[in-house]
């Protein structure tokens, strides 16, 4: 529960129960999307959110051809400059280009925000609804397995896991999932408890159809509006704990472009050189910002009851 | 409520049980020979073999897990392999340093965000309400070492108005009960002491507070508004109280029973954010502490932290709860 909140602050209590309510009845899905993209667009936040979002992926495809400098090229005559017209966010302690470093960081940012939470959902989503759909051993057995995980704070979870796997950015990938799977596993279960009691899952099940199709046609799919919400909130959460352990050296490894990693480096040059840490930090609260405004519109314009 | 306590006690011992098995099993997933690590890099191989036996490397791994799990009870893990201290001691000490901080970092949280999610909620739809929920995203949004390096360049080096890092003025002697450096200030009566921990503490507090702040104020004005339209609110103005004794003393008093839940929750994520605060202010804790022996590959100590944080994290969450069973009249517990 603890990351839920700290995902997404008040979202899975404040999500999974009336949002599933108003998504139970079937044939009002395709209108509650409907209505819902209607209210996402007139929310001048999540659309500024999602304009960043959508900036930031062009920029992450494109960064390799627009950089104004190789992001890796050192030049100790040019190291710790301030911002200039050559060097928009200025250089850091090699000579390198800090804009072009921060472009190219872009990448690793979404690779960290968006897969780990992707693999979480994915993973979550199967464990809440088996677990939800069939309850008994088999929802004490996985519910107890979720508590465990949750009871170790995230960070010492992933610094424990990065212990095993060594440092690396797809290792803080696979860390980041495992700290999420819980988050997903809840809310979904708590959806599907609420959802398998109602009569067109009865209807489903005396029509003799088959568990996976119940779970996946009938359950699951009256029960995404939550998980997406979780989702996007997620990602923004997810970059800022990535560039929390390659803050402490555990993910990228140099010469790599990383906004944590660039942050770590600018502490050192903090007196003399403020830049180093201050555009790759800014870089990172643009882009948390820009998840969480999306994600906060998303549950908006999914419940607007919660307003 | 006594029973109720009880029984969660007793649900309580399955998943320490089962955080000590993992812990045990990731610190044998840790790759590399521990008997290495525990002989030293340049040891010989008869040296590493003695601290094999030593350490009961070389027994079957369901003896290992006991013995693993008598250590953990007794809460006698042995040295640092890095310092060669007592884990135990190192481990109390850091402990209450990073509590120490985690809690006035709660404490500062409280007290900006419930009042700033109260006048956000009775001013709902204005541009106050607007501007502090816009800046308690900004504050949801921002990595709390990004926070810590902005709050240092500010305030330590620009206005000079906290130090740069540490936790007390070298010079000053402190004698130690709780390794809370203020608690322990205020315990034995040293004003020097006290002032001194205070101000390294102030800064740092405040940057670990922005992120529970945010949620803290956010959840006030969600709950608030919820409050605010019940009929009880109605009848209380009906009777002509004033409306700041209605807010407070009705509306803010049932708004509060999620909030308590909401901030015993964060403090998993306080902990991490405490983790990493330390290390950009150079404070000792378990964060950095924990940190340090990953580096140096300090198992016995990994073994320790992980297990001792998670527990208290565990007793932490059922106070929490006992707290919210006590606070809110409406939960019967049999």
């Amino acid at each position: 529960m603890a990351r839920e909140l700290d995902a997404a602050p008040g979202l899975a209590r404040a999500v999974a129960e009336p949002a599933v309510g108003a998504l139970t009845a079937p044939q009002s899905t395709r209108s509650l999307w409907r209505d819902a993209a209607r209210r996402l667009a007139r929310d001048k936040g999540a659309m500024a959110g999602l304009i960043v979002v959508a900036l930031l992926i062009v920029v992450a495809i494109a960064a390799p051809h627009i950089t104004p400098y190789p992001p890796n090229d050192q030049s100790f005559r040019i190291k710790l400059k301030p911002p200039s017209a050559a060097h928009w966010f200025g250089t850091d302690e090699f000579g390198r280009d800090i804009f072009s470093r921060v472009l190219v960081g872009t990448r690793v940012a979404l690779w960290v925000g968006i897969v780990p939470v992707a693999v979480a959902l994915v993973a979550g989503v199967a464990a809440g609804l088996v677990a939800g759909y069939y309850g008994g051993t088999i929802d004490s057995i996985t519910m107890r397995v979720i508590d465990i995980i949750l009871a170790f704070p995230w960070l010492l979870l992933a610094i424990g896991i990065m212990a095993i796997l060594g440092p690396g950015i797809n290792n803080v990938v696979i860390a980041v999932a495992i700290v999420y799977i819980p988050a997903f596993a809840r809310i979904v279960r708590g959806s599907v408890l609420s959802i398998k009691e109602k009569e067109y899952v009865e209807a489903a099940r005396a029509a003799g159809l088959p568990d996976p199709q119940i779970m996946t046609r009938h359950v699951l799919a009256n029960a995404w509006a939550p998980i997406i919400v979780l989702a996007t909130l997620s990602i923004g959460q997810a970059i800022i704990y990535a560039a929390g352990l390659s803050f402490i050296g555990l993910g990228t490894q140099p010469p790599d472009a990383d906004w944590g990693v660039m942050l770590s480096s600018g502490r050192e040059y903090l007196r003399q050189a403020p830049w180093l840490g201050g555009f790759p930090g800014l870089a990172i609260l643009a882009a948390v910002l820009a998840f969480n405004l999306f994600g906060d519109g998303l549950r908006d314009a999914l419940d607007p009851r919660l307003r | 409520m006594l029973r109720y306590a009880l029984r969660r006690i007793v649900l309580m011992i399955p998943v320490l049980f089962g955080i000590m098995t993992v812990v045990f099993i990731l610190l044998k997933l840790i790759p590399g020979d521990p008997a290495i690590a525990l002989a030293g890099e340049k040891a010989s191989v008869a040296q590493v073999d003695a601290a094999r036996r030593a350490f009961g490397l070389d027994q079957p791994l369901p003896l290992q897990y006991l013995s693993f799990l008598k250590s953990a009870a007794t809460l006698d893990f042995g040295l640092s392999l890095r310092t060669h201290q007592p884990i135990a001691g190192e481990l109390r000490q850091f402990l209450g340093a990073t509590l120490e901080l985690s809690l006035a970092a709660l404490l500062i949280s409280l007290l900006v965000g419930i009042p700033v999610g109260v006048i956000a909620a009775t001013h709902r739809g204005s541009t106050l309400d607007y501007g502090t929920m816009i800046l308690a995203l900004v504050g949801i949004s921002t990595p709390v070492f990004w926070a810590g390096i902005v709050g240092i360049y500010i305030f330590s080096f620009r206005l000079g108005l906290f130090p740069i890092g540490g936790i007390l003025d070298s010079g000053i002697d402190l004698q130690h009960i709780t390794y809370g450096y203020v608690v322990d200030s205020l315990l034995t009566g040293n004003w020097a002491a006290l002032q001194s921990s205070l101000h390294h503490l102030l800064l740092p507090a405040i940057v670990l507070s922005t992120i529970p702040m945010a949620i803290v104020a956010r959840l006030t004005r969600s709950s608030m508004l919820e409050v605010l339209g019940q009929d009880y609110l109605r009848t209380a103005r009906a009777k002509g109280l004033t409306e700041r004794f209605v807010v407070v003393r009705h509306a803010l008093k049932n708004a509060l029973i999620p909030i308590v839940t909401a901030v015993g929750l964060q403090f998993g994520s306080l902990l991490s954010g405490a983790f990493l605060t330390e290390t950009v202010f150079g404070r000792p804790g378990i964060g950095r502490y924990v940190v340090q022996a990953i580096t140096a590959r300090d198992y016995p100590v990994i073994q320790a932290t992980v297990m001792v944080t998670a527990v208290a994290f565990v007793v932490i969450n059922l106070i929490v709860d006992l707290v919210y069973a006590a606070i809110d009249p409406r939960i019967h517990y049999g």
